[in-house]
């Protein structure tokens, strides 16, 4: 509804500028988001970016959104209509809308673009992303703490870098304290079907998980964790108010200094297309506060590895790590190029099942 | 990989659990459809049935006024549909379409103060006796009220459109509403009704999601199973037993594939995925060899002038 006023307003501007010429008009931000903004998880927190952009530039700007928008041939319907509709910058925040996003890039070379999570970018076409997987780490040392079944479930979304490299970089952490951990994953194939997602977290149950970590966007595994009394993680956004007791700690995704650097850029005329991927140490991923569940010493080890992290001093993928195949990945002490962690296609060595392709 | 690791037991208590808000839904749009009414809105019903029986549940405390107002709620959005298709002769599909969308808008308007909140506990079916019988007391005698109804209230549907004389009439009105018009049956009063039962059906449904399954509210968070539900109808071809089976095949197909993942089968997940759709319409589609079945008013405008 917002987005049909602020669509009907962008028409009558249109129309209105042909005339009249130029004055000082708002920058028309729009948003194009995979679910509900009140998914209280990944869309969630997109739409506080926005929110952010508003709060930061005032009247300089005009911020309007479409959620729920499924990835594919109709994001680029509702992308062409965003810039049709007088958008000068869109942001389009899950890696299915890629290939609609460049594709209408090139139709509306003065449209600035960003696109979250994906690698292909244009003139005016940015991609950005936080490293989330410098928070799994994190999550994944308190997980193989905290597991006395030494069995963590794993709902995991689709088989794209973004999810393999967090269940890679968790498996590590986890196994790195506790060595005889297992992960149980199970891929639903969706980011939001909170139905769907409560039934994979009692599929793990069952299976013995009692920590379950989640790359989905609902916060039904949670509520599933605390009902079962197992732990789980908040995932994007976080999540406590869904389990008071299972919540040991959480990823939030804080995207709202970037959307208004992003946005200030337009305004000023220096936006360029650019890569960007942030992790702990510009707080572009934050990791939540540790429940008091978590052993002291525990607590202190893991704020270590956050710290260190956003020190430079460690790195979530450090060798030696072999392949799931055990071919050789990484020499001792090497660490890993962005460029592998951004095609990631495989399992490290330890993780049981195969990959789907 | 090892299979003795899935409890048999507890996988048919989960996937009563996955396929009783599809089957609700799905019993409800039989009546409707069978009356001669296509309502393409069940999603919205159920998720505006998700939150209405949420938040009252939340308010009084009571899961049992919680699901009345489910009921109510999704009857409620049911007779805007009602209204606008066999009043104002509207096209039904695009009026369902728009209710499938009103009902998500609404539902989220409405749902708004009431994320992250806990619902009052369901009460389940617990006589220790016979709890305690191996395997059947598990499976078939600890469920919530839901699951009882809707195994009932599909039995009832059977009863009623083939051994009842106003099942029987509902069903004329679907096959043919002039004739049954000429026969001096109110089609606009009977399709209403049946409109009603499937709006508190599809409400019912919706409830089941966030008072059981998940048990939290979330926009949106049918995701998609009042379609599943509407498919469920056809590949069903209108006979409600089939109906159990096609939604508990569904669900239960669902339910045993995230299992075999978490054992690690080792069958590629994408086919994994996709066997509950696969499952259900081959099983369904082989069944019902015996030609369509649909009513043959469905989806036509009746109007008494006509």
């Amino acid at each position: 509804m917002k987005f049909l006023k602020t669509l009907a307003a962008g028409v009558a501007l249109a129309a209105g500028l042909a005339t009249t010429a130029f004055a000082a008009d708002p920058l028309k931000v729009g948003f194009i988001y995979v679910g509900p903004v009140g998914d209280l998880g990944w869309s969630y927190e997109h739409d506080q970016g926005r929110l952010a952009v508003e709060e930061a530039l005032g009247d300089k700007v005009e911020t309007s959104y479409v959620e729920s928008v499924p990835e594919g041939a109709d994001a680029e319907r509702v992308i062409t209509q965003m810039a049709l509709s007088g958008h000068k910058l869109i942001f389009t925040t899950s890696f299915g809308y890629m290939d609609p996003t460049l594709n209408v890039a090139a139709k509306f070379p003065d449209v600035k673009f960003e696109h979250a999570t994906g690698y292909k970018r244009s003139d005016n076409v940015s991609t950005y992303s936080g490293r989330f997987y410098e928070g799994r780490t994190v999550l994944g040392h308190l997980a193989g703490h905290m597991t006395e079944t030494n069995t963590i479930g794993y709902i995991a979304s689709f088989p794209i870098p973004e999810v393999v490299r967090g269940i890679n970089s968790a498996y590590l952490a986890a196994k790195a304290v506790n060595p005889d951990v297992k992960f149980k994953i199970i891929w639903v194939f969706t980011w939001f079907d909170p139905g769907k997602e409560a039934d994979a977290a009692n599929a793990l149950i069952e299976q013995g998980a009692d920590v379950i970590m989640q790359h989905t966007d609902s916060p039904a595994a949670m509520t599933i964790a605390e009902e079962k009394g197992i732990f789980a993680f908040g995932q994007a956004s976080d999540m406590k108010q869904f389990g008071p007791n299972a919540r040991l700690s959480s990823i939030i995704d804080n995207w709202g200094p970037y959307y208004v650097a992003r946005a200030k850029a337009v305004l000023d005329g220096t936006w360029t297309s650019q890569d960007t991927w942030d992790g702990i140490a510009p707080g572009m991923t934050k990791i939540g506060e540790f429940s008091d569940k978590i052993p002291a010493e525990v607590r202190a080890s893991a704020q270590k590895i956050a710290d260190d992290i956003a020190a430079g001093n460690m790195h979530s993928f450090t060798g030696p790590i072999n392949k799931q195949d055990g071919s050789a990945w990484l020499a001792a002490g090497e660490t890993a190029d962005d460029g592998t962690l951004l095609g990631m296609n495989f399992y490290v060595e330890g993780i049981e099942g195969d990959l789907p392709q | 990989m090892d299979f003795s690791a899935i409890n048999p037991v507890s996988l048919i208590a989960t996937l009563i659990i996955a396929s009783t808000p599809i089957l609700l839904a799905a019993i409800g749009e039989l009546v409707v459809e069978k009356s001669g009414v296509l309502n393409l809105g069940v999603e919205g019903m159920m998720i505006v049935g998700a939150i209405t029986g949420f938040a009252i549940s939340v308010e009084t405390g009571s899961p049992w006024l919680g699901l009345v107002a489910a009921a109510a709620g999704g009857a409620g959005m049911a007779l805007i549909f009602g209204i606008l298709t066999q009043y104002f002769l509207s096209n039904q599909v695009a009026t369902g379409l728009a209710l499938t969308l009103f009902g998500l808008g609404l539902s989220a308007l409405i749902g708004q103060s009431y994320t992250g909140i806990k619902p009052p506990a369901f009460p389940k079916l617990d006589i220790p006796e016979l709890t305690a019988i191996p395997y059947v007391g598990k499976i078939l005698l600890n469920h919530d009220f839901l699951v009882y109804l809707s195994i009932a209230l599909v039995l009832g549907v059977w009863w009623f459109l083939n051994y009842s004389r106003r099942g029987l009439t509902l069903r004329a009105v679907g096959e043919n509403h002039e004739a049954a018009h000429a026969l001096g049956y109110h089609v606009t009063r009977i399709r209403l009704g049946a409109i009603l039962f499937g709006g508190a059906c599809g409400g019912l449904g919706g409830a089941y999601l966030s008072l059981v399954r998940v048990p939290q509210w979330t926009e949106g968070m049918t995701a998609g199973a009042g379609w599943i539900a509407l498919a469920l109808v056809v590949f069903a071809s209108w006979k409600p037993w089939r109906l159990i089976l096609g939604a508990y095949l569904f669900g239960g197909v669902s339910i045993l594939q995230l299992n075999l993942q978490a054992v690690g089968v080792n069958i590629p997940v994408a086919y994994l995925s996709m066997a509950p759709y696969i499952v259900t319409i081959l099983v369904l589609v082989i069944m019902s060899g015996d030609r369509t079945n649909a009513p043959a008013s469905l989806g036509r405008i009746f109007h008494a002038s006509h």
